[in-house]
């Protein structure tokens, strides 16, 4: 590739603004054990990561991102508050488009402070946003942690919350979901004639790891399912309204603040939203401009459960996002063990800065 | 320059390919002793036999080895990444249908749809403390497929035959096959969910977009779709 040279070039200027912010250089291996990244992602990865096998370490995959390595070095370093940067290679099967690169840099910046997430928030946001300044982006951002404060306090039982909770970045089942729980599917018929025999289980014999005490609990689940009342279409009509906002954030602001006086649950997650876009302003974001999107971040690879952010060329749509980032606290709680360290980030891709820079 | 028809080497698949060909005045023959795998064309100027296992004509079609192809459509969907862009069907000939299916043990009377899968799926990790395995050799459609439809919390174990038997040796939980009857899946006490087709396949004639279609080769490909009553 002729733009290698440049682009790590390029790669190193954005890590010196990095460090610059105090960030401090890691390096990940590119060969991760396979079993870590499967069991966080799921299966879906193989579809995207290229796998590769040795007798000895079994599964490996080359880096499909930065994010679980670093996460595990900040876990076994353990000091806080601490930032990092990175640069290398992620590697990506494309299999859709092989005009889109199955390799290309990556350079990030990690936070983990606790202190004032709001103010982490603010820090990544504005650090990327300079290391892109003079370039024609538009930024976007989302917060999946007020989604997830409003599923978290639907008037419903826990097993209907987790569900929601779990698929929550799987925006069609999600759906599925709610429309099933707020009885606007039915439940399918085969589960309607199960729940109706008086004892399911006569005859059934054991087969297989799953045992019958299993199904048997599962049955007491979905009877529990059965007998509990629908979502109410009005908390189902707020949700809606919360995925479909698309506005400048200060007008966002004053919709979830509308919202919340019917929805409680989220006032605090409201409150961290405008606390969030307090500290932007504090850092020199036009907040009065910045497009929030109620659906951001549901479908990327990171599972962000917080802020989330992406730049965008203002010219090119065909490009990939320039940068994206956001918050991951679930995450650091998953590979921790149920340590949970705060924790926000984001990437650039400097093939892109490049490419939008050739084009100004 | 010739145009080179690929078709399985052996068995029924061979045979109901033949039988198709001639009914439209074209004869296939295998030629030399019964065990070579070499054949002619008869019917038609311009067109090679070549004759090779089912499973290995998607890959020589998708690099444009071959220009033209009969296999199962599951084997194209399951061998080649975003197969529309590389072959195209030319005609579904009605016979080797088979479902592909997502099957769990008979004893889940919970489970009977998707929903019902991942629901368990979610459990089962909970208390087993690893994902729920699936055995299948169609690694590509079952992911993409239960991708599409936000299935969570499984995992693909890899099984190239006498997958129906993996439950009950406790090396999967569920599996994904190919099926026509469903008659081996309830011997070995399994069911097929209700609302998971994964892919309705059959022997289909394909076209590979990559091999050379210049000169010679176009007339005869239209000589030839004439023929068949593309």
């Amino acid at each position: 590739m002729t733009g290698l040279v440049q682009t790590n070039a390029e790669a190193l200027r954005i890590r010196a603004l990095f460090e610059a912010k105090g960030a401090q250089l890691v390096e990940t291996d590119i060969l991760q054990p396979a079993e870590t990244l499967l069991d966080l992602y799921g299966e879906d990865i193989r579809g995207r990561a290229y796998v590769t096998h040795d007798g000895l370490r079994g599964e490996m995959m080359l880096r499909p991102d930065f994010t679980v390595p670093v996460v595990q070095w900040h876990m076994e370093t353990n000091a806080e508050p601490a930032r990092y940067t990175y640069s290398g290679k992620v590697f990506r099967m494309q299999e859709d488009d092989d005009r889109r690169p199955n390799e290309y840099l990556q350079v990030g910046y990690e936070v983990f402070d606790g202190k004032s997430p709001s103010t982490a928030d603010a820090e990544v946001f504005t650090t990327i946003a300079d290391a892109l300044s003079g370039l024609p982006v538009r930024a976007a951002t989302g917060d999946l942690g007020i989604l997830m404060a409003a599923v978290r306090g639907l008037d419903t039982t826990d097993a209907r919350k987790a569900a929601l909770l779990r698929h929550v970045w799987r925006p069609r089942r999600f759906r599925n979901l709610l429309d099933r729980f707020g009885g606007k599917t039915p439940a399918p018929a085969s589960r309607t004639a199960l729940l109706a025999q008086s004892d399911p289980l006569a005859g059934v014999e054991p087969h297989g790891l799953r045992s019958v005490a299993e199904v048997e609990a599962r049955i007491t689940a979905l009877r529990a399912d059965a007998s509990a009342a629908p979502i109410a279409s009005e908390q189902i009509r707020l949700l809606d309204e919360l995925l479909s906002l698309r506005e400048t954030c200060p007008n966002v602001l004053s919709n979830l603040r509308d919202i919340a006086v019917d929805m409680p649950s989220i006032s605090d997650a409201v409150s961290r939203f405008a606390e969030r876009l307090d500290a932007l302003s504090a850092a020199g974001v036009d907040v009065d401009t910045l497009e929030y999107e109620g659906n951001f971040g549901r479908t990327t690879l990171e599972y962000y459960d917080g802020f989330v952010f992406g730049f965008y060329s203002t010219q090119r749509p065909d490009l990939p996002p320039v940068a994206t980032g956001g918050r991951y606290d679930a995450l650091t709680s998953v590979l921790g063990g149920g340590r949970a360290v705060p924790a926000v980030g984001g990437v650039i891709r400097p093939e892109i800065t490049i490419a939008l820079k050739d084009q100004a | 320059m010739t145009v080179k028809l690929g078709i399985p080497s052996k068995g029924r698949l061979m045979d109901k390919t033949f039988d198709w060909f001639e009914e439209r005045g074209l004869t296939l023959k295998k030629t030399g002793s019964e065990r070579e795998y070499s054949g002619a064309v008869e019917g038609i100027d311009g067109v090679e036999l070549v004759l090779l296992s089912a499973g290995e004509i998607p890959r020589e079609l998708a690099a444009g080895r071959i220009h033209l192809g009969v296999t199962g459509s599951d084997l194209v969907r399951e061998k080649v990444p975003s197969w529309e862009t590389r072959v195209m069907e030319l005609a579904q000939m009605g016979f080797g249908g088979a479902d592909l299916i997502i099957a769990v043990p008979s004893a889940w009377v919970d489970v009977d749809t998707l929903d019902d899968l991942d629901a368990v799926a979610a459990q089962f990790r909970k208390n087993h403390g690893f994902r729920l395995r699936i055995a299948t050799k169609y690694h590509r459609l079952v992911r993409d497929y239960l991708r599409e439809h936000g299935v969570a919390d499984y995992q693909l174990v890899d099984s190239q035959g006498a997958t129906e038997g993996t439950v009950r040796n406790e090396t999967a939980e569920a599996v994904a096959d190919i099926t026509s009857t469903g008659e081996t899946l309830r011997a070995n006490n399994l069911k097929i969910l209700s609302d998971a087709l994964v892919h309705s396949s059959q022997a289909t004639l394909f076209k590979s977009r990559a091999a050379d279609w210049s000169g010679d080769n176009r007339n005869t490909l239209m000589a030839l779709e004439n023929m068949l009553g593309l």
